[in-house]
């Protein structure tokens, strides 16, 4: 067992911090800028990446991310685009923890075991789908849990409690990715006032650590996050940033 | 309740709305068991819609063909034109039993965005309807009757502007504002329970039908033939006959140019095993999983996927799906018109092909009911359109 991303929530909490979770899609604004743009992240703190797939369809997604993910489909960036990637990403960066973000079609469509055993050869430690809840990921997971790779589940903020524990169990390297606001991805002035205590329960019941996601751009944010959970995880922001400077460094992270 | 059809269908969308879907599956449950329910959608199908549609036969058409006697359930002469709203009227119902106040679609020809505008007056409810950006082009007639019933209608630019994206941008209005906001699926897609809830507020079609040919002839049709592009109308009239194992059920799906030609609509016959939008379901899609932009002369056939249960009623050999081109649409709807004075939808239209194509073959005592789903007065531009442009 690798448990790199249980050992980034350790090193995190440890150091008396959130673990900084950074999303980004791969292929935006170009496969290489992505890339760089992994690297200073990796670089630059980031505890765990996700390394977003580009879909035709991103249903789940604000303005930001839709945007960027339609650019990296016209650079032809596809599912084995990103985890070859994935695995230049790892010999580079063997302790960061590495998250594939996908909707589910593409890691269907390309075959279950197929996709499992390039994500394995990678060093991929976690799997994230959008549209795979509690009740779908059975398939998934069958194919994960011998290859030692994590499944990252959602928690919506109409999640019942009763279900957080469930959606946490068996899910192996992971952590619960709470979503903060109803919605789609993309940065929010303000966070929801129920949040610090929601957070709280979450964690009294989730044997993984937990990270909060949706809407989180600023470092004051990000603090506020950090109280109240084991991890904050910023996308949208990102993927603004580095599609107005072409690159992303130090200063620009939250 | 059921969620998978085989190995297709299910729940595959962001965890935000398992807790509406699970809400809605309960709300179905219940009003399924309320007699007082489904009194009142009756009620409204009879006196507002104007059910029961009639059953027609296609005389002169028939007697062009020389086999099989054809027979038109005729759907177009409902209210709104189409029998969608059939299903917007269930599904309103639903939404105020649940206490929603606002209802939101998507539309591709519009007929479902008409249908869900309409029952949205009739119930005193705010309206939103999503559409492709290039249907919106291609529909306008469509779009200033949503407009006129007091329905905001949004143009979807991004993607490829079509039914699809507009399913999307109403997916993420919904996960939004699913706290007060009723999703009115128009189609027996999406995730459960949207393709078992839509195929029985349509299941009417095929019940009456049945029921119309007994009392007519004496006898079920030997065929019953419908159109597919997520496939409610073909699902409604199946319903009626998928237990009488005799009478043979075709869909058609939209072949556009030819399956040949990429450039088509046909899921079941030209795509493969992929998930989008709620539901396992034949997808057409790229090697790497992306969703194709699909093509069809009919806007309402325009769409990736396909419902579920008709996958399934393909895989366990119940029902057949053929393929009709834009060509033979044009001309069945062309003889439609010409030989019994009803101009279908090009929709409609596909299936009309269908049973030309079949009627000849088969013995003069034999019967093809064909679901004539809406009125072709949306497609009298695009017709026009069509036929200049291949002269």
């Amino acid at each position: 067992m690798k448990n790199r991303i249980k050992n980034a929530f350790a090193k995190a909490k440890k150091e008396s911090r959130g673990a900084f979770v950074a999303y980004l899609t791969m292929g935006y604004p170009t496969l290489e800028a992505s890339e760089a743009a992994a690297d200073a992240l990796a670089e630059g703190g980031a505890d765990v990446l996700e390394l977003g797939v580009p879909f035709s369809d991103p249903f789940a997604d604000g303005g930001v991310i839709r945007s960027a993910a339609y650019r990296a489909l016209e650079n032809g960036v596809a599912l084995k685009d990103v985890i070859a990637l994935a695995k230049r990403l790892r010999t580079r960066h063997p302790q960061t923890g590495i998250v594939l973000f996908s909707y589910y079609n593409p890691v269907f469509s390309m075959g279950l075991e197929r996709f499992a055993d390039a994500a394995a050869d990678a060093g991929i430690d976690a799997v994230l789908s959008v549209d795979l809840p509690y009740e779908e990921r059975e398939e998934l997971l069958a194919v994960l849990r011998p290859r030692d790779i994590g499944y990252v589940p959602l928690i919506a903020p109409n999640t019942p409690i009763e279900r957080v524990g469930d959606s946490a169990d068996g899910v192996g390297d992971s952590f619960l990715y709470v979503v903060t606001v109803k919605g789609t991805t993309g940065a929010r002035t303000e966070l929801p006032s129920d949040l610090s205590a929601r957070l709280e329960a979450i964690r009294a019941v989730s044997p993984i650590p937990v990270a909060a996601g949706f809407g989180i751009s600023t470092r004051a944010q990000a603090d506020v996050v950090s109280r109240h959970a084991d991890g904050y995880i910023v996308g949208s922001a990102l993927v603004r940033r580095l599609g107005e400077a072409g690159e992303l460094k130090g200063e620009m992270l939250p | 309740m059921k969620t998978h059809y085989g190995i297709y269908g299910g729940q595959y969308v962001a965890e935000t709305l398992m807790a509406p879907l699970k809400e809605l599956e309960a709300a179905y449950e219940s009003a399924k068991a309320d007699p007082a329910f489904r009194r009142e959608f009756e009620e409204i199908l009879r006196e507002y819609v104007g059910r029961e549609s009639p059953i027609t036969v296609a005389k002169r058409l028939t007697e062009h063909l020389g086999g099989a006697k054809i027979v038109l359930k005729r759907e177009d002469l409902n209210h709104t034109g189409a029998h969608k709203v059939n299903n917007t009227i269930g599904q309103a119902l639903l939404a105020r039993r649940m206490g929603k106040r606002r209802l939101i679609a998507e539309t591709g020809a519009g007929m479902h965005g008409v249908a869900t505008a309409t029952v949205a007056a009739l119930f005193g409810m705010p309206c939103e309807v999503y559409m492709g950006a290039l249907d919106v082009e291609r529909q306008a007639p469509n779009v200033e009757r949503m407009k006129m019933l007091g329905a905001t209608v949004h143009a979807v630019t991004e993607g490829s502007a079509t039914l699809k994206d507009a399913m999307n941008e109403a997916l993420r209005d919904w996960v939004a504002n699913c706290d007060d906001t009723f999703y009115v699926i128009g189609t027996v897609a999406g995730p459960a329970p949207y393709p078992e809830m839509v195929r029985d507020f349509q299941s009417v079609i095929g019940v009456e039908a049945r029921r119309q040919c007994l009392e007519r002839f004496g006898r079920l049709p030997d065929e019953a033939i419908a159109c597919v592009g997520g496939g409610s109308n073909a699902m409604g009239l199946f319903a009626g006959f998928v237990d009488d194992a005799d009478v043979r059920l075709v869909g058609v799906e939209a072949g556009g140019k030819g399956i040949a030609t990429g450039e088509h609509a046909a899921s079941i016959n030209g795509g493969r095993l992929g998930v989008l939008h709620g539901s396992k379901t034949m997808l057409l899609q790229t090697d790497d999983g992306n969703v194709i932009d699909t093509y069809s002369v009919s806007a309402g056939l325009d769409y990736p996927g396909v419902g579920p249960e008709h996958c399934y009623l393909h895989d366990i050999g119940r029902a057949e799906y053929s393929v009709i081109t834009d060509d033979e649409a044009i001309a069945a709807f062309d003889a439609l018109c010409r030989f019994e004075g009803i101009i279908p939808a090009l929709e409609s239209s596909h299936a009309i092909a269908e049973a030309i194509k079949r009627a000849p073959k088969m013995p003069k005592d034999s019967i093809i009911l064909v679901n004539l789903s809406g009125r072709g007065d949306k497609d009298m531009e695009n017709v026009k359109r069509y036929k200049e442009s291949h002269k």
